[in-house]
């Protein structure tokens, strides 16, 4: 592929392999540091003597009698009940994912197939309710939910959350759908099938690329949510996100940031494992609206 | 496909959307209209040796009774919306009649909370959504400029800022220009100030959650962008080399109509995103320097007294800016589907 237009002068390489450089650093450094820091005392990793202390932990190193400590984490998991945020996490998303791939896939297809106005103002509508913030909607829910003793509960986070998912699930599998020949099912349904034993022989075992990229951003959806979770759900059945609000609020007095820091590497530690394996289909996802579009 | 098997197909997702889309929507414009009952106040005449008083007191069961009996509350029509807390009309009137210059009218207006919240909200998105469009593209062409061999290491780590939870990566980042901090500690040494504090500076604050949010959202300009070269016409490239085009003019005349629908599409994403701006203000605990409109209804919501009625006129004034900002965009896909169906 290193055609004449691709190569470039010694001094433009230079230049962008720095900026790359430069790049890589701001990236990934902040999460390093937090990770490194998490291993650490409040006093060194908010060190008002030296910075090089959250490295090198004098400060640990005194109070603890090691260089690293686990403090932060075991205080999190287990005074704080972090562990309990966590399974609460695990149940939304896993059910959140579900539910919607299975509500999505359904009206993807049917998206994907008709020819009719229709479809395409319902993919309109469906972009407008993708543009309102969730809080605007989360401001129309607490009232009815208060009345009738809807209000923090799990399944009522996970039916919110799998509504909110549902525009952006049904734009991306519907322009997963188009790209599997319309032939496919239309020669089944010539062979006598109906348009849903169509979908189930024929659809069904050639979706799953689609799905499974679908379902990683469903996935980080429920997992990133703060807004509907911090507001919807009661203190017992909190997740993690509005957990760790939850400890800056209170924790910070007592001088313990440092549950904080280690839930918050918690957190992110899983999402770094699915970048690390899904990040094909995390890049499909995100240019397959663009490149077409 | 046809008309039955279509609905059927799609009830349960389009269901889902009316339900907790839709009726949320009606359910805000509603309690926007409404404002909670006041308390039932009742005269009491109390007799002792030296005579009578009246006094009034709150009745509590006939208050709670009338609460239970109208939850919403007592229609109040537009009132909370012109309030002090969200348009303000009465107060904008008196600031124009009392401020002699445009410049301190404009001080005035913005210290109304609504104002404010919407002033940020819109300088985020307005500088953010291009920042993030151009650092994404430079890191783009760096990545693209590397030997092919680094290239999946150097997207997983482009991607990260993207993928990690909002709330937590606003939070890493304030750890670090926290003045104990790592970033903070080298802000005041290049500075020379050692009391310089992010906290405590209205546009520190600013910069610092704009910073966040190029931060943010520049991965995903990176990646498609870094997409879209992969798919760069290396034809039409070569011919405008033959043809004595250099570098600069085969990047403006080729690679940049190429990659401008995909900024375009880019653009309205982010647009989205940006508008509802939260999460960043809850970890840079930012409310007294900077709020947005989601911050605003979520502060109004949060809090020992909910205030419902507050939050829905908020929401829908936020609702109204979100179909403004996406007009353009709605009002081309009319045109061009119109076109199409002709």
């Amino acid at each position: 592929m290193s055609s004449a237009a691709d190569r470039r002068p010694f001094a433009l390489q230079a230049l962008l392999t720095a900026f790359i450089v430069l790049w890589l650093v701001v990236a990934a450094f902040p999460f390093l540091w937090t990770f490194w820091g998490s291993f650490k005392v409040e006093g060194d990793f908010f060190s008002k003597a030296d910075w090089m202390n959250a490295i090198t932990g004098p400060l640990t190193l005194a109070e603890t009698g090691g260089r690293l400590t686990g403090a932060g984490y075991y205080g999190a998991w287990v005074q704080e009940n972090f562990w309990r945020a966590a399974l609460n996490s695990g149940i939304v998303v896993v059910s959140v994912v579900c539910i919607s791939l299975a509500f999505g896939t359904l009206g993807g297809y049917a998206l994907s197939r008709s020819t009719y106005r229709y479809a395409f103002w319902l993919l309109i509508v469906a972009l407008i309710c993708r543009a309102m913030p969730p809080i605007t909607l989360v401001s129309g829910y607490l009232l009815p939910f208060f009345e009738w003793n809807l209000w923090g509960h799990l399944p009522t986070a996970i039916v919110v959350l799998v509504a909110i998912n549902q525009p952006f699930t049904l734009w991306m599998l519907t322009s997963f759908f188009r790209n599997i020949p319309k032939d496919l099912d239309e020669s089944a349904m010539v062979d006598g099938c109906s348009r849903f034993q169509a979908f189930r022989y024929v659809i069904i075992p050639v979706m799953w690329p689609g799905v499974i990229t679908t379902g990683l951003f469903s996935f980080l959806l429920a997992y990133n949510d703060f807004a509907v979770t911090a507001l919807i759900l009661s203190k017992e059945n909190q997740t993690m996100i509005p957990k760790i609000a939850g400890f800056l609020g209170t924790t910070q007095t007592k001088g313990n940031v440092m549950f904080a820091v280690s839930s918050v590497v918690s957190v992110t530690a899983p999402l770094f494992i699915l970048v690390m394996f899904f990040q094909r289909q995390i890049v499909s996802g995100l240019t397959a609206g663009a490149v077409k579009g | 496909m046809k008309h039955r098997t279509f609905i059927w197909f799609i009830l349960p997702s389009a269901l889902a959307m009316f339900v907790f889309i839709v009726m949320p929507i009606v359910s805000v414009l509603v309690q926007s209209v409404y404002a909670p009952h006041e308390q039932v106040v009742r005269e009491v005449e109390s007799c002792s040796v030296f005579g009578c008083t009246k006094s009034t007191q709150v009745d509590q069961e006939a208050t709670k009774a009338l609460r239970d009996a109208e939850p919403l509350g007592r229609f109040v029509g537009g009132d909370i919306y012109s309030d002090r807390n969200h348009l303000a009309v009465s107060e904008i009137a008196a600031a124009w009649r009392s401020s002699p210059r445009l410049g301190s009218f404009v001080q005035q207006v913005l210290n109304l909370p609504f104002y404010g919240a919407l002033a940020f909200t819109l300088t985020y998105t307005a500088l953010v959504t291009p920042l993030s469009l151009i650092l994404g593209f430079v890191v783009a062409l760096g990545v693209n400029a590397m030997p092919r061999l680094l290239r999946g290491g150097l997207i997983f780590v482009s991607l990260l800022p993207m993928i990690v939870t909002p709330l937590i990566g606003a939070l890493i980042l304030f750890w670090m220009v926290d003045a104990r901090g790592i970033l903070g500690s080298a802000i005041q040494y290049v500075v020379g100030d050692p009391s310089l504090s992010v906290k405590a500076s209205t546009p520190l604050m600013w910069t610092m959650l704009i910073v966040y949010g190029v931060w943010s959202s520049a991965p995903f300009a990176f990646v498609v962008y870094y997409a879209g070269l992969q798919t760069v016409p290396q034809d039409t490239l070569e011919s405008a080399m033959i043809d004595g085009a250099n570098r600069w003019e085969r990047i403006r005349y080729v690679v940049i109509p190429h990659l401008l629908p995909l900024t375009t599409f880019m653009a309205l994403i982010k647009i989205m995103d940006n508008f509802r701006v939260f999460e960043p203000i809850v970890s840079f605990n930012a409310a007294a320097h900077a709020q947005s409109l989601s911050y605003f209804i979520y502060s109004d919501l949060g809090g020992e007294t909910r205030l419902l009625s507050s939050a829905a006129a908020t929401s829908m004034l936020t609702i109204v800016g979100v179909v403004i900002l996406l007009s353009p965009v709605l009002m081309r896909t009319w045109r061009s589907f119109g076109r199409s169906a002709a």
